[in-house]
């Protein structure tokens, strides 16, 4: 069981998160379409590309927008939650073990009581992220059951990772259900919301383009995000 | 399929069926009939198929339904936080309903979508800066409109306004002799006080072609005449087209995305005409954004740019008070407190909040910003249409009170305006609020400041 699900499965997940990705980012740039649009993607490059990069950094940095530093409460919130979700997984010593073993190649590593606490810290900041859906009239309105289960389907893996790694109840059990749930996830965000992951910096760099090319970018420095 | 005579997905290119809506007094025969009027859901389908390309359709799905945009929006500010102002649901409940139900809906669905596109969205793309996934719910609720009016759900005032567009090139029912008319009169009758002033019309090669906004023939001609001085003074060479000559375009707050290139091929047309090395239009927001900003689009011209260089009439005054060819008479400065009313079309879409820092630094003693300015102000109140159509106007009037809180907070009792919408929200502002607020463009204010060079002052007063 372990051995399948490390294995082909593992690439089959990697396969779909990977290939699916690619197959959304291109479905995008292919959708785009300069008169509907109304943005000359191809002409004016050089304005387009300014306003993309500034669109883009000034989005993925803490407070490096006035959107976010209006809210620094939520601020906080979303890029802890983002940053251990990213970070945890990616340099956790037994996944890196996992890829050295199966796939012949690891990256840095991070000691096991950080990725412990930050473990612990993205599903508080989930916790959070839950109560404020449900506390906010403006968010609650937007919430819909799709949000819980695509968040649910995202902390699954810490939660069960977290059990496993101190050995809750019946470790095999809680790493079969981690291995799984990562595994699902991992199939689940090209075909969901999740896609937001590469979706993200198209949506961010098209509207740059759109500030940076038409709505302004020929006239100064360009949008103050 | 049945659809109204007044009511209906007809667009108006005759005078018969123009009259006949300006005859139905408030559209109140319009609306009924619109009770009735079926949803041609085919065409709807169809239309989604080949017009909603990934942006929106990305936009759509991708929402995170975090929330930030509910603070953006003025009037979920003004509506005490109504949770159904938050732009992500006003979008998603219409919009992102059509699509789901693949254009599936009915009637009542459609009236309830075409009073959020009008009513609850002034397109001001303020939510759009405020959306970490830079979603713009203003660009899709352009898109919306465009939808509601392919289906003849469209406030009644906006329908005539897209007609005024088809028939007379214009918003308004001026005709290309009306207007030549009034250039005429206004010159004759500013000669005395100005001499040698002219208006110059379908003169070919001229450096300035300037374009406006048909209200100021059709109601404000002094308007016309404060741009000839202004230019006078100046010693531009400059001219105005017979026909071409309106900027604006009501047809882009109706999502008539015909009589939109109807009309900004009529300005384009004017300008390969006549040549000039560029045009400059009037004090108006929408005015810019449809003819300079959005317009190259709509008439499939591939650089984005329209044929010759277009600029705001703030970048003229900018450009002529920096460069001296008007002069401020220093003891003539605006003293007291004064603010500026940041339109959304040309300063969030259009990038000229520096310019019109510019200007006030050469005329105002005691400038005071608002909060939020620049690219994050507020929109008027009135943009994207809402001014102009009475089915809205208890919805229109308490949006103005984000504005109003905002000019008061600055302690100012004059609003410079140089948008003919903004103007309107703070002059009907005034009008139910009374603080004591006046408002005005730049052109008259401008006429009361600069010097006069001895050779241009009337005879008399040499």
């Amino acid at each position: 069981m372990y051995e399948f699900l490390t294995g082909p499965a593992a690439i089959a997940a990697f396969g779909i998160f990977f290939i699916g990705l690619i197959v959304r980012v291109i479905i995008y740039i292919r959708g785009l379409h300069w008169q509907m649009d109304r943005v000359t993607y191809t002409v004016n490059v050089s304005y387009g590309i300014k306003g993309a990069i500034r669109s883009v950094i000034a989005w993925i940095l803490p407070f490096g927008s006035v959107g976010w530093r209006s809210k620094p409460g939520i601020t906080l919130l979303f890029f802890i939650f983002h940053f251990g979700l990213l970070f945890t997984p990616l340099f956790l010593q037994a996944h890196n073990f996992l890829l050295k073993e199966r796939w012949g190649f690891s990256l840095w590593t991070i000691s096991d009581p950080t990725a412990d606490l930050l473990t612990i810290i993205t599903l508080v900041a989930a916790v959070f992220l839950v109560l404020r859906r449900i506390a906010l009239a403006e968010v609650r309105i937007l919430t819909t059951a799709y949000d819980y289960i695509l968040l649910g389907i995202t902390v699954a893996p810490f939660l069960t990772g977290l059990l496993a790694f101190h050995q809750v109840w019946d470790y095999h059990f809680w790493l079969m259900v981690h291995i799984i749930s990562g595994e699902i996830m991992l199939i689940c965000i090209p075909f969901t919301k999740l896609s937001h992951v590469v979706l993200f910096f198209c949506s961010r760099i098209q509207l740059g383009m759109d500030f940076g090319i038409k709505r302004g970018g020929m006239k100064g420095k360009g949008f103050a995000w | 399929m049945a659809e109204g005579k007044l009511c209906n997905r007809k667009t108006v290119d005759t005078k018969e069926y123009l009259n006949a809506l300006l005859a139905d007094k408030s559209g109140k025969q319009y609306y009924k009939e619109m009770e009735e009027l079926d949803v041609d859901t085919d065409k709807l389908q169809a239309t989604l198929k080949a017009s909603l390309k990934s942006r929106l359709r990305t936009w759509l799905e991708i929402c995170a339904h975090c929330g930030m945009c509910a603070d953006s929006c003025f009037l979920y500010l003004a509506n005490n936080r109504d949770p159904k102002q938050v732009p992500s649901y006003k979008i998603q409940s219409t919009l992102g309903e059509i699509v789901k139900r693949k254009g599936k809906v009915d009637n009542k669905f459609m009236r309830m979508v075409m009073d959020t596109a009008w009513s609850k969205c002034t397109c001001c793309n303020r939510c759009a800066s405020f959306c970490p996934f830079g979603i713009d719910m203003g660009i899709m609720f352009g898109y919306l409109r465009g939808l509601c009016f392919s289906q003849g759900f469209v406030p009644w005032e906006l329908k005539i306004g897209t007609g005024m567009h088809r028939i007379f090139q214009a918003q308004m029912d001026v005709t290309s002799e009306d207007w030549v008319d009034t250039c005429e009169w206004m010159a004759e009758e500013y000669e005395d006080d100005w001499p040698d002033l002219a208006i110059p019309v379908d003169k070919e090669n001229a450096d300035i072609m300037y374009t406006l906004n048909a209200r100021e023939p059709k109601h404000y001609p002094d308007d016309i005449a404060e741009t000839a001085v202004l230019f006078h003074l100046a010693g531009e060479n400059w001219t105005v087209p017979s026909e071409g000559w309106d900027q604006t375009n009501l047809a882009m707050f109706a999502g008539d995305w015909g009589a939109c290139k109807i009309q900004v091929e009529s300005v384009y047309k004017a300008m390969n005409r006549l040549k000039p090395k560029r045009m400059v239009g009037t004090e108006c927001g929408h005015a810019h954004r449809s003819t300079v900003i959005e317009g190259p689009y709509w008439a499939g011209i591939k650089d984005g740019k329209t044929p010759v260089e277009s600029i705001h009439y703030v970048e003229w005054v900018a450009e002529a008070l920096r460069t001296g060819k008007l002069k401020i008479d220093p003891s003539k400065k605006i003293k007291e407190p004064v603010t500026y009313q940041d339109s959304c079309n040309y300063i969030r879409n259009g990038g000229l909040k520096n310019i019109s820092r510019e200007i006030m630094s050469y005329i105002a003693e005691d400038f005071r910003e608002m909060t939020p300015n620049r690219e994050h102000n507020f929109c008027c109140g009135g943009g994207g249409g809402f001014n102009g159509i009475g089915r809205y106007r208890a919805q229109r009037n308490a949006g103005l009170q984000i504005k109003r809180q905002q000019i008061l907070d600055t302690g100012a009792k004059l609003v410079i305006s140089p948008c003919h919408n903004c103007w309107d929200a703070i002059r009907d502002m005034e009008e139910i609020f009374k603080d004591g607020i006046r408002w005005s463009f730049l052109k008259p204010l401008l006429i009361n400041m600069v010097e006069v060079p001895e050779h241009l002052k009337p005879e008399g007063e040499l």
